[in-house]
This record gives C-alpha cells, sequence and structure tokens, in this order.
C-alpha cells in the first residue's frame, strides 16, 4: 500500500469528513489470506481517490456469528457499543468487504438503532467504474475463464447477483457459470458460524460437493466476494489436489490487477 | 321431496358440520403461535398472492412439474365451479340448473372443464408415477415415509376417481340428451363425454344409462365432500391456506434476523445505555427463543399447515445434500405435528397438562400454563439444527413462501439463552466475542493489518 490508511478518530473532526467508512472485519483485520484481500481494496480506494477512513481499534466484530449461532446476548452486547462508536463518528454510509458484516449491519442494526447506507465492496466498485472514478484495462484476463460463487448473503439474502458478473465482464474475464448460481447458488458451507465448528456427521464436507461444482467449470480462476467463502473453496481445492492450478481470488484482487495507472 | 334429495341434504348437512369442526381446529392450532408482525405493506402481500399463490411463479423454475401442477389446480378450481350446480341441482332435485339460462356459454364451459379434466388426468398419472416408478429423490427421505407417502398417492388417486366420475356422468348424460329423456336437458355435442358416451354407453337401455349417469354425479359428489374433510389432516391443505400464508409471506430481506426487544433493553441497561431496569425476579425470567410452538408465531404455525411435503426446500439444503441429518422440510412438518398434539392434549382440558407451579382449583389448562414435558426438542434434535448454514437456500425454494430457516434459529435461541447448550465448538468463539470483541482470540490488534 503505497497511501496511509486513513484512521476515522483522526479524521471524524476534519472539514471534510470521509465519504464512506470502510468496515473491514474479523476476517479483514486478522485473518492472513483475508488481509490481502483488504489490501487490495485499500488499493482500489486509494486509486479511485475516494475519502474514507476505517475504525481501526474501535471496530468489534458486528456480532454476527454470535446472532446466527443463537447468542443474542452477545450480539447485542458487540452491535449496540459498534452502534455508539459509529454514531460518535457520524458514519452515515459504510462499505464492507465481507458479506456477513454487509447484511448485519444494513438489515439487523436498524431495529437497534444503527441506521446508516450500508454496500457491498463489489457494489462500490461497479459504480466506482461506472462513474469512471477507477479506471481499468481489460486484457489482464484474456482467455482465462473464471467462474463466480454467489456468497449466500449477498446473494440470497440481499439479492445481489449482478454487480460482481458486470465487474467481472468489465475486467474481460470469460465468466463460466456453475450449475447452481444465482438463486440457486450453493452454500460454500462457513455461513450460521458454521466457520466455527466441526460439521455434524454426514457424507461429505459442504465446501468439497461446491468445490466439485466448481471445477466441472474447468476454471482458472474461482472468483467470490466473502472472506469465509474465499477460505471454504481455498480448503477445497487443496484437499483436491487443485490449489497449484486454480486461483481462488476475491473480486477486488482481480479488479488490481487491471487497474490503470 | 325425493329419497335422493333428501340423502343429499343430510349429506350436506353432516359434511357442512364436520368440515366446520375440523376447519375451526385449523385456526385453533394456527392460533397456538405468538403475534407476527412481518408484512406491514399491503401491496406487497397481494402482489404475493397474485404471483406466488394464483400465479404459481416459484413453481416455474422447474417447468414441467409447474405445468402439470398448474393443471391440476386449474381443473380442480373449474370443477368447483361445476359444484356450484351440482350442489343447486341436488337441493332442488333439477338436473344441470344452468343449461338453460345460461345458451351457448353453458357447453362450452363444460367443454373446457372436460378439456382440463383429460389433462388433470393425465398429469395425475404422471405424478404417480413419479413418486411411485421414478422415485425422484425428494420424495425418498427419511421423513417422507408412513402418512405422508400414503396421503401423496391417496389424494391423486382420488383425483383419477373425480375425473372417472365426472365422465361418467357427462357420459351417459350425453346418451341419455340422444334418446331424448325429458329431465335430461339438451346441451348440445360434448367434446369428450359425447365421444366417450358413444363408445361406451351406447345401446345400454334407459335404467342402466340413468343408474350410469346418477353413479357418475354421486361418485362426484362424494369426492368433492370428502376432500373436503380430507384436506385438513392432509398436505393438500395448501390448496386454501397457500393464499394466506403468501398473503403474510415475511417481507424484510431475508437475511435479516427477528429483533429480541427484551434481550436488547437488558444489554442497553448492562451497558449504561438505558437506565438501570428493575431486577428481574427469577419467576419472571423469560423464556428466549422457541422451546415449543407457543413461542413461535402464529405464521410460523400457518407455514407449518401450509406446507405441501414437496421437498423443494430440502432438496437444495446444503447440509441435507451433503448427507446431514437436518432436512427443512423435516423441520416443518415436525412443527405441525407437535402444533396437532398441543392443540389436542389441550382439548381434553385434562388439568395434568397444567404447569404443576400453577395447578389450582380453578385454573384452567390454557397455552400459557400448557407443560407435558415434551418439547420441538423432542422431534428435532440439536444435530439437526446445527448444521443449518442460514444459507436462505430453502426460503428461495419454497413455492409457497414458507420460512424453515426461522424455526431453526429460534430453537437454537432457546438452547443457547435459556440452556446455556450449543456446540462445544462455539464456545472459543463466545468467550473471544465477548473478551476481545473479535471471533478468534488473537494476540494481534484490529489495526495490525495496516503498513505503517
Ligand atoms: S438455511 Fe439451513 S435449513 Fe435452509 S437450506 Fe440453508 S442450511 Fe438448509
Ligand atoms: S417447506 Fe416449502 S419447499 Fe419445503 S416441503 Fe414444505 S412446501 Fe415444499
Amino acid at each position: 500500500m503505497d497511501k496511509k490508511v486513513p484512521l476515522m478518530a483522526d479524521v471524524a473532526g476534519q472539514s471534510d469528513r470521509p465519504e464512506i467508512l470502510f468496515w473491514v472485519g474479523c476476517a479483514g483485520s486478522f485473518d492472513p489470506r483475508a488481509q490481502k484481500v483488504t489490501k487490495a481494496f485499500v488499493q482500489i480506494l486509494n486509486a479511485s481517490k475516494i475519502s474514507y477512513a476505517v475504525l481501526g481499534k474501535e471496530e468489534q466484530c458486528t456480532g454476527d456469528p454470535a446472532r446466527r449461532a443463537g447468542n443474542e446476548f452477545l450480539f447485542q452486547m458487540l452491535a449496540l457499543q459498534n452502534i455508539q462508536t459509529l454514531n460518535t463518528h457520524n458514519v452515515s454510509k459504510i462499505v464492507t468487504t465481507c458479506p456477513h458484516c454487509f447484511n448485519v449491519l444494513k438489515n439487523d442494526y436498524p431495529a437497534l438503532g444503527g441506521h446508516y447506507e450500508v454496500i457491498h465492496h463489489t457494489q462500490l466498485i461497479q459504480s466506482l467504474l461506472d462513474d469512471g472514478r477507477l479506471k481499468i484495462a481489460g486484457g489482464s484476463f484474456t482467455g482465462k475463464k473464471i467462474t463466480y460463487h454467489d456468497s449466500c448473503y449477498l446473494g440470497r439474502a440481499n439479492g445481489v447477483y449482478e454487480a460482481p458478473r458486470e465487474i467481472l465482464s468489465q475486467i474481460e474475464g470469460d465468466l463460466v457459470e456453475m450449475e447452481r448460481n444465482r438463486t440457486n447458488g450453493l452454500c460454500c458451507g462457513a455461513g450460521g458460524a458454521q466457520m466455527f465448528k466441526e460439521d455434524e456427521p454426514g457424507q461429505k464436507r459442504i465446501n468439497i460437493e461446491r468445490t466439485e461444482e466448481a471445477l466441472k467449470t474447468n476454471p482458472d480462476i474461482i472468483a467470490v466476494n466473502c472472506p469465509f467463502c474465499l477460505t471454504m473453496l481455498t480448503d477445497g481445492m487443496t484437499a483436491s489436489n487443485k490449489s497449484e492450478e486454480i486461483m481462488v481470488l476475491d473480486l477486488s484482487e482481480l479488479i488490481i490487477q487491471s487497474i490503470k495507472a | 321431496m325425493s329419497i335422493e334429495q333428501i340423502l343429499f341434504l343430510l349429506l350436506l348437512l353432516v359434511v357442512g358440520l364436520k368440515a366446520y369442526r375440523s376447519y375451526s381446529e385449523i385456526w385453533a392450532k394456527i392460533q397456538l403461535g405468538k403475534p407476527y408482525d412481518g408484512s406491514p405493506d399491503q401491496s406487497k402481500r397481494w402482489k404475493n398472492v397474485l404471483l406466488v399463490a394464483f400465479g404459481q411463479k416459484k413453481m416455474f423454475k422447474n417447468l414441467l412439474p409447474a405445468i402439470f401442477h398448474l393443471t391440476i389446480y386449474v381443473a380442480f378450481m373449474m370443477t368447483q365451479i361445476e359444484l356450484i350446480e351440482i350442489v343447486i341441482d341436488g337441493v332442488s332435485g333439477h338436473h344441470r340448473t344452468f343449461a338453460s339460462g345460461l345458451g351457448w356459454f353453458y357447453p362450452m364451459i363444460i367443454n373446457l372443464i372436460e378439456c382440463l379434466s383429460i389433462l388433470a388426468f393425465i398429469a395425475t398419472v404422471i405424478f404417480l408415477w413419479r413418486r411411485n416408478v421414478l422415485k425422484i429423490s425428494r420424495f425418498e427421505k427419511a421423513e417422507m415415509v408412513g402418512w405422508p407417502k400414503r396421503d401423496a398417492n391417496l389424494i391423486l388417486l382420488g383425483e383419477i376417481l373425480l375425473i372417472i366420475g365426472v365422465f361418467t356422468m357427462n357420459g351417459a348424460d350425453t346418451q341419455l340428451q340422444t334418446l331424448g329423456v325429458a329431465h335430461y336437458p339438451d346441451t348440445g355435442k360434448l367434446l369428450i363425454s359425447s365421444s366417450i358416451g358413444d363408445t361406451l354407453f351406447s345401446g345400454l337401455d334407459l335404467k342402466t344409462l340413468i343408474f350410469l349417469e346418477r353413479s357418475g354425479w354421486w361418485l362426484h359428489l362424494t369426492m368433492v365432500f370428502g376432500f373436503l374433510l380430507y384436506l385438513p389432516v392432509s398436505k393438500h391443505l395448501h390448496i386454501l391456506l397457500a393464499f394466506p400464508n403468501t398473503y403474510w409471506a415475511r417481507q424484510k430481506p431475508p437475511g435479516t434476523m427477528q429483533n429480541m426487544p427484551e434481550v436488547m433493553e437488558a444489554v442497553k441497561s448492562m451497558l449504561g445505555l438505558a437506565p438501570e431496569a428493575a431486577p428481574m425476579t427469577s419467576a419472571e425470567i423469560p423464556e428466549f427463543g422457541a422451546k415449543d410452538v407457543t413461542a413461535l408465531t402464529w405464521k410460523n404455525i400457518l407455514d407449518a399447515y401450509t406446507c405441501t411435503e414437496c421437498g423443494r426446500c430440502t432438496a437444495v439444503c446444503p447440509a441435507n445434500i451433503t448427507g446431514k441429518k437436518l432436512s427443512p422440510r423435516k423441520v416443518i412438518m415436525d412443527v405441525r405435528d407437535r402444533a396437532d398434539e398441543v392443540r389436542e392434549k389441550l382439548r381434553s382440558a385434562n388439568s395434568n397438562w397444567i404447569k404443576e407451579e400453577l395447578r389450582g382449583t380453578d385454573v384452567q389448562l390454557n397455552k400459557d400454563n400448557f407443560e407435558d414435558g415434551q418439547s420441538l426438542f423432542d422431534r428435532i434434535t440439536r444435530e439437526e439444527l446445527y448444521a443449518c448454514t442460514s444459507c436462505n437456500a430453502c426460503v428461495e425454494a419454497c413455492p409457497v413462501l414458507i420460512n424453515p430457516l426461522e424455526v431453526i434459529l429460534e430453537m437454537r435461541r432457546y438452547d443457547i439463552l435459556t440452556l446455556a447448550g450449543g456446540p462445544q465448538d462455539w464456545l472459543p468463539m463466545f468467550n473471544s466475542l465477548e473478551n476481545s470483541g473479535s471471533v478468534w482470540q488473537v494476540s494481534a490488534a484490529r489495526d495490525a493489518w495496516i503498513d505503517r
């Protein structure tokens, strides 16, 4: 990263308040693989000259895994504190690279008194491309077959199917759909706090089922929009001994390879 | 008044009373649930009814079954129009009361019904074949043995009998018309039953023809009355409940979870965001989440009685696909069966089902003091509940807008909040969230990814 990442606490008092808050999330902050996505997205934010800031140490988990697990007390504790932080900084618009954070901030926080305009990073990228603030050149992915995995919380939970596909078409990748896509997309197996526990007894792991389906498209790249899908499908590739040939990448990692200087 | 008329009136009375009773039971079972306010927008409500219930929009994810299903449904609806005449004929002793007044319109309607009936007949046979010969996998899951399987076949066989009744009746009728028997008004040639009559019944004597016509008429009638009484104990109740169920379908984005204001208030005062609440006495501590049907909303129970047991939800469930025990259809069927059981026990008014500490001389059994030592957890295991990824595939798939996920999440809430249960694996995550505000216990700071 060439530019310093601004902290909300430092810039909130300034006259030109940041246009948007980048909510990094637990995975984006701590998971080494997801950190790369965070940095890629920061690069995009910088390239498009949008004014943004992050909460840094003031950010806490949104509480999504606690709520979906059933632990409402814990969720309320985290969410109410986050809402306090966000309101102190007068935040009105949030972007996040995690569809779970996106969903809970957008749909669950209002009932607790947190009202924000929340968008997912694929939506922001698409609008930056649309209004010309972000300029990319096609060609980096010519002849590369890319399959796109819909995350449940961006897709079915919030009906966002086209923004990520729009982006893929702009980088001129050769998009090949899996059999189950969009509303019929198959979960990677991580949602509902499954990420943090062992599977119940069964015949197969869900991420293996999805990986096999992705492999059927013969892809060079599997594009995702969620740090947990990223882990699940990367694990799936490793289990199928395909991690050398096929890359699992977040959409922002594809974009930075096409950014025009 | 003829014997036939008297018989008909008696039957009508008995069926009417019985139907009234069993439909009020369904109503009472739905009333077991808590208040629900998930469908505030009136125009969206009607849109869902039009598109999803009438238009069967969700069925059209898969074209062929959707077309067959639609055929049977439209044929069934049209037959109900015919039923109006049948009832009037039955009471008055006339025959084809509407034939004289409606002119050309009458045979047109009858012809339409006949064509639809033939198509429905074909679709029904295909459905029977699909269930019993092809054995497509969503009809063969663990929860689909015994009654649910018989139920599906019974109604299909009933449909076939009904159609046979219609054509026997009309076929014999056309022959009687050609013979010019006074009681049978001329409907002109009927597309299908005239040829059925010509092939099967021509040359039969008057008595036999009248007997055939009456048998067809009564068969048709008894099948329809039979359906009416059968629906409340069958998955076919969806024919009726699909309408209210889509009308009251949840309108928030599917990713939203129901807020728990009582927990929110408690946490607010804990965090000093709201004035200190008076400490609760142990008797007041509410049960969080859902242990039993009475802690679900009435919409969850309406969902359960609307379920068609089609298994579209289970067929797309990632947990089920990969061999886990969870099946969203089973969850919904379990809610229904438990609601049946609770209602049955409440009706008995047996004071043994009153919570022990609430019993007293003039305490009546009701849903709030009910306790039979059982709950939804005796039917839905934790293994099932915790296999759910909350992916919403089941919700998206359901042709009548049922939400199995809501039940699963409410039961998780009970297990975790009230019983402090849940998978051991989650404890480190809960601890870490509580102590450090992140899902993983990590030593690094949250902003350590930032290069400085
Ligand atoms: S939400 Fe749960 S029950 Fe429904 S399909 Fe997904 S995993 Fe299965
Ligand atoms: S819940 Fe819906 S999809 Fe599932 S079996 Fe019942 S009607 Fe079919």
